[in-house]
């Protein structure tokens, strides 16, 4: 599966909200259109990891990195790469 | 070396005398009831790694009487090595505060190759076990003669949460939590030792303080010191988050701040944060915080970036200070319901 795929599946099934009224794009940010608490957050760092057997460092803990579907996909090929 | 958590124990030839698939009765170990029970009121958790059938372990364990003291216990075929694997992450405990003990040499080698961290006993030592100094806590606390309860809850909860399904915030507001922070009194300070002393995970420095150190900061004007407390429908669990603030004229200066571990899947790690921020901005004073990288403690790491603090100086040695200057506090899950310090 591709990466923006599980990523995708990964927010939807920790939406605040309701899977069935929700749409979004794989460029809007997450945190502003309220989908999901900041909270998790910690929740997405731990799957991410897991997920794409990569580690997250300090330097890549901003929560830029994480707003939304292509950001956290740009991350994760970016961490992928320099395995 | 930490102190230990969590026992995990084989059954045949260790809990009691024979084995329960052959022929003839099997016999309770001489004292064992008893080392239980008192192990158990010193807040330190029983588990089972036995290869077994599962039904007719747990009746036997129920004719001695013993059966309640275990949580998550692993019984089937499978290696140890897995079970106890198993155990330590539903307990979310670090591997080095498990001790295991089992009659046989290869259980014992098999685990402690898997998990050097895991120390291993040899079951005809079981007598000692009440006076091993790993299982003396300094303090027993209103908290620690209440743990296995508190894990028991917490399995009821797991298995609600893990049946429901509506939206994951739906659950939580469905579960009452009642966020209480407070201004430590006296009461609190064998529990706040002892938070410092077990928690690795949710700890900004992983510094011990003793009860010496925490009365003295309780008693100083130029610091705060605050301790929360969770509960919800199920019941409470417990003191479960310290801090340690500074004041001075310029900033507040967050020397400590911590959470249990027992509360990661509630997403209530922020709160104490939030408020602390909401504090210092409302005194017109930036935040600064200590952290120390500890290996273990890489969440809290997290919980600081992503509430805006900022790295303003790192020696290479994992020592770092952060600040904030307040410009966005995150809100209160709206879930919660918060109880503030009078």
């Amino acid at each position: 599966m591709e990466h923006k795929e599980k990523i995708r599946q990964f927010i939807t099934r920790n939406l605040t909200v309701f899977d069935d009224e929700v749409e979004f794009a794989d460029s809007d940010n997450i945190f502003e259109l309220g989908l999901v608490n900041s909270l998790y957050v910690m929740k997405l760092l731990q799957y991410v990891e897991s997920e794409f057997d990569i580690v997250i460092e300090n330097e890549d803990m901003d929560i830029k990195y994480f707003s939304s579907v292509d950001n956290i996909a740009r991350l994760i090929e970016r961490k992928l790469a320099t395995v | 070396m930490k102190e230990i958590k969590c026992i995990i124990w084989d059954l045949d030839n260790t809990i009691w005398d024979g084995i329960l698939l052959e022929p003839g009765a099997v016999r309770l170990k001489p004292g064992m009831k008893e080392l239980l029970t008192e192990l158990d009121s010193r807040g330190i958790l029983h588990s089972i790694a036995s290869k077994n059938n599962q039904e007719d372990a747990m009746a036997q364990l129920k004719v001695f009487g013993i059966d309640h003291f275990f949580i998550y216990p692993e019984i089937h075929w499978n290696a140890k090595s897995t079970s106890v694997e198993g155990i330590r992450t539903k307990l979310n405990i670090g591997p080095d505060t498990l001790l295991f003990v089992d009659d046989q040499p290869f259980e014992r080698d098999e685990v402690a190759s898997c998990f050097p961290e895991v120390e291993t006993m040899d079951a005809v030592e079981y007598t000692r076990l009440s006076d091993y100094k790993r299982l003396r806590p300094r303090f027993i606390t209103e908290d620690s003669a209440r743990r296995r309860l508190m894990y028991l809850e917490d399995m009821q909860r797991n298995q609600e949460e893990s049946a429901y399904q509506g939206p994951k915030e739906e659950f939580l507001a469905s579960l009452g939590m009642q966020f209480i922070i407070s201004v430590a009194g006296p009461d609190d300070l064998k529990r706040a030792e002892e938070l410092t002393i077990r928690t690795n995970q949710l700890n900004a420095t992983g510094r011990t303080y003793d009860y010496q150190e925490l009365e003295d900061y309780m008693r100083s004007d130029d610091h705060l010191l605050l301790v929360c407390e969770l509960t919800d429908k199920y019941g409470s669990y417990g003191k479960i988050g310290l801090a340690l603030v500074e004041k001075s004229e310029e900033h507040w200066r967050l020397n400590m701040l911590l959470m249990s571990c027992r509360v990661l899947s509630r997403s209530v790690g922020s709160v104490l944060l939030t408020y602390i921020m909401s504090q210092a901005a409302e005194e017109g004073k930036t935040l600064l915080a200590d952290f120390r990288q500890t290996g273990r403690n890489k969440l809290m790491y997290a919980t600081y970036r992503f509430s805006n603090f900022k790295e303003i100086s790192n020696d290479g040695n994992g020592n770092i200070l952060f600040e904030n200057d307040l410009s966005r506090i995150q809100k209160y899950p709206p879930y919660i319901t918060i109880h503030f310090p009078s």
